[in-house]
């Protein structure tokens, strides 16, 4: 166990924000089985009260999780300094079987969370709130992953043992125990090159008639959109990261964190995390446009997601294929 | 525009009711302050004292071979080092002669070590800054040293280590060699260590593993690793006063939200009139939201400040000795000023998301009481 303020700042926010959803989990089961708009009861006025309590919860753990989601990122690359062989996050992580299903479940939190944020919205916009039980039903399906990430984050962290120098010798002869996703590496450069312009180009395409109403639905572009975050990583590991690194060896995808690039990585991370949250939400739009009371919010909710979605994705190619241009290294 | 217009109303009257119970919000501001001072402190002084042992470390040698008796650090062969030397990329492989020397007048342990530059002036020695400390009066003169054999050496003060270099010199005294061997009567065929360079840094490991295959009984420490214990060592004392200064913030939290769920009369008066002028429940909870940001950002920035100052300026004087670890002869230092936003969101993370966490239910709880009641009591 290794135990350094950064870590028991995670840990505590861990429990922190289990604790509160476990919270919210609670008085979600009772709104889904008691909740009843029509009556003017007791239990009924004081459960439309606990929906902006636990609309509150949601919000800060959010919030707060995006942040804990950078820290442990940059916590794991700092930690790097005292294990021997790891260079960076991507060496650290690897170092028991928990750390990269830690950084999964964060960021499997942070899509859940946003879109229940969203549907939030939408629903505390319409007068008899429609989506009531669906929203705290979803809220108790988001909520085991919460508690799950903290669990592995913890066994994560408690599994780590520094290699310091012992008493009874001098040098550890570890072998470098940096492993990279070979598959990914190993893919052609044309296809994933392919892929990644094809499937942003067909977003911007899918979103703009989308926008201008021409495609009524918003699953093709949510696909698409889906699609691109999936190539946008892919290409980020096999081929974008090449021209930060200058090499045409260095896969990293935790490298482009540290300061010797700037710390451009945190746009990148961050737009790559926006469109991965909003691309998906628009998918679960489409449904609410048939409920009587949303009719009025969700074409402008709709409208600005879309514009996020876009915007998210054109910052990220917009970081990348100027560093694929204006990088000094080229790939013949 | 409206929106910005809204919250900047909302924030503009919670600010008024926040000076109006001047106080209350002072003494909350005060407590929080004190506990985001030391833990930033804490931070900030193992982030700094890492920083200087990576520059402190940077012109040591890049790996060191000692000998290794019965499991004890021992004296190591001169001839060790020729068969260092055949090693291929190895280079600038030098013995080197240092130990500890414990001076009962004044119960410091001063560090003694070799300088070849003082070889032709056997009988005169160079001290840091902390011996000349201890020593009585401007004169130095000469320094009576106890040898093993207990014969007294009086060694002349030929000059004074420069304070950049305090870190490492400040309990040090360099000799020539011939003095170091009678001192500690250490034969002309042994020398304390082995230190050498290898030309191509991946190499390191290769030349380790070769030195303990040909020299079984020696130990070759590397300089990186040197520097990785000195971080885990840093990390985990800092680590450890954070788990004691954890009770703290349980108290501050219990305080936090104790001070948010028990009204005062006139702020239940003041959050029935607004309801009842047609405030709603989102709107109370947005301004507890701005009045927790309000005094998140000022105790933040407060503490930090205090911190910064502690640390940088007066040297972290209530948590040097358990962070830097003790000794009579501790070097006096400034550590270089140096924060980044990691450390600050460490801080965040420790401090005002528990804050924030620990007074969501009191300020939905003030948010959602009816204002017929509130008005009434």
């Amino acid at each position: 166990m290794l135990v350094n303020p950064p870590i028991l700042a995670l840990l505590i926010f861990s429990a922190l924000a289990s604790a509160m959803l476990l919270y919210s989990c609670v008085y979600g089961i009772r709104i889904i089985k008691g909740w009843n708009i029509k009556s003017g009861s007791e239990y009924q006025l004081s459960l439309e009260r606990r929906t902006y309590l636990i609309s509150t919860i949601i919000n800060y753990v959010f919030v707060f999780q995006l942040l804990s989601f950078f820290v442990f990122i940059y916590t794991a690359d700092q930690l790097h300094t005292v294990f021997a062989g790891a260079m960076c996050a991507a060496g650290t992580l690897n170092l028991n079987e928990w750390g990269y299903r830690t950084v999964l479940l964060k960021f499997l939190t942070c899509v859940f969370s946003g879109v229940w944020l969203l549907i939030n919205y939408v629903d505390n916009r319409g007068y008899d709130y429609p989506l009531i039980k669906k929203k705290y039903g979803l809220l108790l399906l988001i909520a085991p992953f919460a508690l799950i990430e903290g669990v592995v984050q913890g066994l994560y962290f408690f599994g780590l043992e520094p290699d310091v120098i012992t008493s009874c010798c001098g040098t550890l002869f570890t072998s470098e125990n940096e492993g990279i996703t070979a598959g990914i590496v190993s893919l052609p450069r044309l296809l994933v090159q392919g892929a990644f312009f094809g499937t942003l180009a067909l977003t911007v395409l899918l979103g703009i008639a989308h926008l201008r109403r021409r495609i009524l639905r918003g699953y093709p572009f949510a696909l698409s959109s889906i699609a691109a975050s999936a190539a946008s990583a892919v290409a980020f590991m096999s081929v974008i990261c090449l021209f930060f690194y200058e090499s045409p060896l260095h896969h990293c995808p935790f490298c482009v964190l540290q300061k010797g690039y700037g710390y451009i990585g945190y746009p990148i991370y961050f737009s790559f995390l926006a469109a991965a949250v909003s691309g998906p939400a628009i998918a679960v739009l489409d449904p609410l446009n048939r409920i009587e009371s949303l009719k009025t919010v969700v074409p402008s909710v709709r409208k600005r997601l879309i514009w996020l979605t876009l915007g998210a994705h054109s910052l990220f190619a917009g970081i990348t294929i100027y560093e694929m241009i204006f990088s000094k290294f080229q790939l013949q | 525009m409206r929106w910005i217009e809204k919250q900047r109303n909302i924030l503009d009257f919670t600010l008024g009711s926040l000076l109006r119970r001047r106080g209350k919000s002072l003494a909350l501001l005060i407590v929080y302050s004190l506990v985001i001072f030391m833990l930033a402190s804490v931070i900030f002084f193992t982030h700094a004292i890492k920083k200087e042992a990576a520059v402190v470390l940077e012109g040591a040698p890049e790996m060191i071979v000692q000998r290794l008796i019965a499991g004890r650090h021992d004296l190591i062969p001169k001839s060790y080092a020729d068969t260092i030397r055949e090693i291929k990329g190895v280079y600038a492989v030098n013995g080197r002669l240092w130990g500890y020397y414990y001076d009962p007048t004044n119960g410091a342990n001063y560090t003694l070590m070799v300088d070849s530059d003082l070889n032709d002036t056997a009988g005169s020695i160079v001290i840091g800054k902390g011996v000349a400390r201890n020593l009585p009066g401007d004169n130095y003169g000469a320094i009576p040293l106890k040898a093993s054999d207990g014969s007294y050496l009086f060694l002349k003060v030929g000059g004074i280590l420069p304070a950049e270099s305090e870190l490492v010199s400040a309990d040090l005294i360099l000799m020539s060699e011939k003095d170091f061997r009678r001192m500690f009567g250490i034969p002309d065929e042994y020398v304390t260590d082995i230190t050498l360079q290898v030309r191509n840094p991946k190499e390191y490991t290769t030349v380790a593993t070769k030195i303990s295959q040909l020299l079984p009984d020696s130990r070759p420490i590397l300089k990186e690793e040197i520097l990785r214990t000195y971080d885990a060592v840093f990390d985990w004392r800092a680590g450890i006063l954070i788990v004691i200064l954890l009770g703290s913030i349980l108290a501050f939290l219990i305080l936090a939200w104790d001070r948010s769920a028990g009204l005062s009369v006139e702020e239940k008066h003041e959050t029935g009139i607004l309801k009842a002028l047609g405030w709603e429940t989102s709107d109370i909870l947005l301004m507890k939201f701005w009045e927790g940001v309000a005094i998140s950002l000022t105790s933040f920035l407060v503490g930090i400040l205090a911190a910064y100052v502690h640390v940088f300026f007066f040297a972290s004087g209530l948590f040097e000795p358990v962070l830097k670890g003790w000794s009579v002869l501790y070097p006096e230092f400034r550590l270089t000023p140096f924060i980044d936003g990691y450390q600050v969101a460490t801080l965040f993370l420790l401090t005002v998301v528990p804050f924030t966490i620990a007074t969501i239910i009191p300020a939905w709880r003030t948010a959602t009481i009816d204002p017929d009641t509130m008005m009434r009591t």
